[in-house]
């Protein structure tokens, strides 16, 4: 079985103009939606305190807020997690109190009418914590991205180096825009999906910049343009399938794994297509509008073949 | 020929998947509810209980699965989780506070595995239910504590050596010392200098002398600081009856503490922050102890038991408290007997040599002070602690103490290691906070488990029809090596001991599945391309393999990566992610490369062949 049978080469970068207005107005919505909606931080980062609690029947959120603010929590957070039956809340840090009992007293605040709830989980993350964990998060992107640029560039080049880069942080742009726009809580599973999408999208991009180094090499004639648009129409096969098999196992991750994994599916699915795209079009467009050209790619070691080479222009 | 396995290939993917699939099989065997029994600090356990424990066990009509003996440990399996809580109950009833009974999961792993090493997977507190505390050291309280000392030290030995000083302050992390003239605090300065190291020293003008601790002292406040926090820790946890705690060290002030199973949070908070204290006492020679343990205790004293359970008559006027001690460290003195160093605060020095003036040839003993849990509730819900006293060391005064002084004439370095550990757990150290909790109930656990295990299933499903359609024949291989990818991840992160699953870690096998079938995808696309140019099955086969190679290392190094610097960051969860997907990265290679290619080539190398079914 065959995909897409592909014998001519598509002209993939007929769209480049199109493709990188497109990606630029992306890139703007998500900067204005993070810079007016920011994320929705949530706890690892915030701090504050987090109780999920299981009742027997569906829980009747509007008492347990009167039960709460009777207790002393009137700015908690009430709602409904996964089912039902389930209810989170949450409840911001405060001065004053010892944090860390937070959790039981409003356990035995929702006990206190005699009703059945089961704990299920119980998170507290002091406000120092937090503020540490947002700064590890951001310094981890940014050493993820360096050392990405430092490998490619030392096996590639510095011009794919840029091109794979840009269009990694491109679908980090864009996965944080969409966690923005629709206000998904931002923790640090997600933080981990984020990574993970750079990850995804880099092993796309390479196989990508990998074969037109390949074709650069190996086709003697041809405008960079034409080359690069054989090789995205060589991987395209390739591309689609990969895409499609992650895909197929994040759909199973978001309709099983639970709510916990939710956010982290959400992040991973719509940042693998984004991979995707950005690999067929960021990566190599940045690349041919920094020049990439033929001589960048040979081989450093041309003296034992050098009879069969071009002339230098 | 191309395309033929050589035998140490075919040897060394056999032994790789056989070796991993020995140790994966560990997971498939269930879980016993479990009691554990471990002794005390006083106590041991022996053989001849395994006996007693079994009687009271039966009497009570509690179903045994197995009692087992191993590592001064009991470990009871029961068959029903019922079982198990009365168990319990009745055991800590009948061995008494002298030993831990723990609740535990124990695996149900057969004898001739685990005599190989092969344990299951740890599951992560999010799978498996339990307590997770972070806590923070307060160092600014342990290094003023350490500079009050410096400041009164500072003030007496200046007395005593006749340099007179104008006023000893302390500020911030520093302590300043005025003098009235530069000659005494040039003298001042060089006799400092010489007494005490552990401070650096500056003219800071105006008469002044600036003293603050060095790098090295600093480091070694905090350090201390935290170990003594460890060891008190420890041995709270120890009440708490976890069957696998784990108290550690994290960063430079934080102390992780991970209580799976534990299901009473409050209760383990109020447990950890129960305190110990220490006091020296005389020890009552005026009267008779057999008279006292008759029920004729003198009014100024009282019975205290050892360690051994025989007891002692103490007077009840204390010398000296714990929050005194500063260090007590284990050594051996010039004969190389065993002994305990212990340091004082000034202010305790001072008590001690006003306590000891008079009692030189005597004997003092030290009474260690827990507050144990009874596991009642009084009326206000609060847990009920017990004062536990029990005298840890007599030792005869040889000469009057000051703020150093050794206790001789231990019987073993064993002995003096945990005296000095019980001292220092006396001791008044840098409080502690809680920074950050998270408790999973023992429910969601579960359930966690099985929507993870769900999804790993249904994305497994989904990718092995699809390889099989899209890529027949050689998608079944890819699907083997799918499989035996699995197999091998599960397998590696049995035999680490580190690796633990957690909730985002199974994330990381789902997507390791999605993705591990990349590189495959990468050589099948090759070899159909190298097919259409023409090349005859066994070069495209041997052609897609070869230039596949450099694009798949590529791009799996740089998402290994992103994957170290997910470890190096993360915490728990993230941390399990991050170990799943680089697991996952490796393994892939090696079963997407070597094992479908030795099997493409045990299938199709080495012969005619005219097509591939691809």
């Amino acid at each position: 079985m065959q995909l897409l049978s592909l014998n001519h080469t598509v002209n993939f970068m007929r769209l480049r103009v199109a493709t990188i207005f497109l990606s630029t107005l992306l890139i703007i919505g998500s900067v204005v939606s993070l810079a007016t909606n920011s994320l929705n931080w949530g706890l690892d980062f915030t701090g504050g305190t987090l109780i999920e609690v299981g009742y027997e029947d569906s829980a009747d959120l509007a008492r347990i807020r009167d039960e709460l603010a009777g207790a002393d929590f009137p700015d908690a957070v009430v709602q409904n997690f996964g089912s039902s039956q389930d209810v989170l809340i949450r409840i911001s840090p405060r001065e004053g109190v010892k944090a860390a009992a937070i959790g039981d007293q409003v356990l035995s605040a929702l006990r206190a009418d005699g009703e059945t709830v089961t704990m299920r989980r119980i998170e507290f993350v002091g406000p120092q914590v937090g503020d540490e964990l947002t700064e590890q998060g951001g310094l981890a992107m940014l050493v993820a991205l360096i050392c990405i640029l430092v490998y490619v560039a030392m096996r590639f080049e510095w011009r794919f180096a840029l091109g794979s880069v840009s269009a990694l942080v491109h679908d980090v742009i864009l996965t944080l825009g969409l966690f923005s726009l629709l206000q998904i809580e931002f923790d640090l599973t997600v933080l981990a999906a984020v990574l993970a999408v750079i990850g995804y999208s880099l092993n796309d991009t390479i196989v990508v910049c990998d074969r037109i180094r390949e074709n650069f090499r190996k086709i003697r004639k041809g405008e960079p343009t034409e080359i690069v648009n054989i090789s995205l129409s060589q991987t395209l096969n390739r591309t689609i399938i990969t895409s499609l098999t992650t895909i197929l196992v994040l759909v199973a991750l978001f309709y099983k794994g639970g709510a916990l994994i939710h956010g982290f599916a959400t992040a991973l699915l719509f940042g693998v297509i984004v991979g995707t795209y950005s690999s067929i079009y960021i990566a190599s467009s940045v690349a041919l509008a920094l020049g990439i050209s033929k001589e960048d790619l040979m081989p450093p070691q041309v003296e034992k073949e050098g009879a069969d080479m071009d002339p230098l222009p | 020929m191309l395309n033929k396995n050589s035998i140490w290939k075919v040897l060394l993917v056999i032994a790789i998947i056989g070796l991993c699939a020995l140790y994966a099989l560990p997971n498939i065997y269930g879980e016993d509810n479990a009691v554990q029994i471990s002794a005390g600090r006083d106590a041991k356990v022996t053989e001849q209980m395994v006996g007693r424990v079994e009687n009271a066990l039966k009497a009570n009509n509690i179903d045994v699965k197995k009692i087992e003996f191993e590592n001064e440990q009991i470990l009871i399996r029961l068959t029903s989780s019922d079982g198990q809580l009365r168990a319990r109950e009745l055991l800590e009833r009948e061995l008494g506070t002298d030993y831990y009974v723990a609740m535990n999961l124990a695996p149900d792993t057969p004898e001739w595995l685990e005599d190989l090493g092969g344990t299951p997977m740890k599951l992560g507190l999010d799978l498996r239910g339990g307590v997770h505390f972070l806590m923070e050291v307060d160092m600014s309280e342990a290094i003023k504590k350490s500079l009050e000392d410096a400041e009164s030290t500072f003030r007496t030995s200046l007395r005593e050596e006749g340099l007179r000083y104008r006023t000893v302050n302390q500020r911030g992390d520093y302590l300043d010392i005025q003098f009235r003239d530069q000659d005494t605090l040039d003298k001042a300065e060089f006799f400092l200098r010489n007494q005490n190291r552990d401070l650096s020293y500056k003219d800071a003008g105006e008469l002044t002398l600036r003293a603050s601790f060095s790098e090295a002292k600093l480091a070694e406040i905090r350090d201390n600081a935290v170990k003594q926090n460890i060891t008190i820790i420890r041995n709270r946890v120890n009440q708490l009856g976890v069957a696998e705690p784990l108290v550690q060290k994290q960063g430079a002030d934080r102390i992780v503490v991970q209580l799976p199973g534990i299901q009473d949070t409050a209760r383990a908070k109020e447990i950890l922050n129960a305190t110990a204290t220490l006091e020296f006492r005389m020890v009552d020679l005026d009267h008779d102890v057999a008279d006292a343990i008759n029920g004729r205790v003198p009014a100024g004293s009282q019975l205290i038991n050892d360690q051994s359970g025989r007891p002692q008559l103490l007077e009840k006027r204390i010398m000296l408290t714990g929050n005194h001690i500063t260090d007590a460290n284990s050594g051996v003195d010039e004969y190389g007997i065993p002994q305990v160093n212990i340091s004082l605060d000034s202010e305790g020095g001072s008590k001690m040599s006003r306590a000891t003036r008079s009692a030189i040839g005597k004997p003092m003993a030290t009474v260690f002070i827990e507050y144990k849990s009874t596991g009642e509730r009084n009326d206000a819900g609060k847990l009920v602690f017990e004062k536990h006293e029990e005298v840890i060391s007599i030792a005869t005064i040889r000469a009057q103490l000051g703020s150093s002084f050794r206790i001789t004439g231990l019987d073993s370095p064993k002995e003096a290691r945990d005296l000095a550990l019980l001292l220092r757990a006396g001791a008044l150290i840098a409080p502690i906070q809680i920074v950050e909790e998270r408790t999973v109930g023992p429910s969601l656990g579960a359930e966690n488990i099985e929507m993870g295990m769900q999804a790993i299933v249904f994305g497994l499903a989904a990718v092995l029809i699809f390889m099989i359609i899209y890529y027949k024949a050689f998608g079944l291989i890819a699907n083997v090596a799918l499989l035996s990818n699995l197999v091998i991840i599960v397998g590696v992160m049995s035999m680490i001991p580190g690796a633990t699953l957690t909730l985002p870690g199974m994330a990381g096998i789902v997507l390791t599945v999605g993705m591990a079938v990349d590189a495959n995808v990468l050589i099948f696309e090759r070899i159909r391309e190298e097919i259409r140019d023409g090349r005859s099955p066994q070069q495209a086969i041997h052609q897609g393999y070869d230039s596949a190679f450099s694009t798949i290392l590529d791009a799996n190094v740089t998402t290994f990566i992103a994957g170290m610097i997910l470890f190096a960051v993360g915490t728990g969860p993230i941390k399990g992610f991050s170990i799943t997907l680089m697991i996952g990265i490796a393994t892939s290679m090696f079963t997407a490369i070597l094992v479908t290619r030795v099997i493409a080539n045990a299938i199709w190398g080495g012969r005619r062949v005219d097509s591939l079914p691809i």
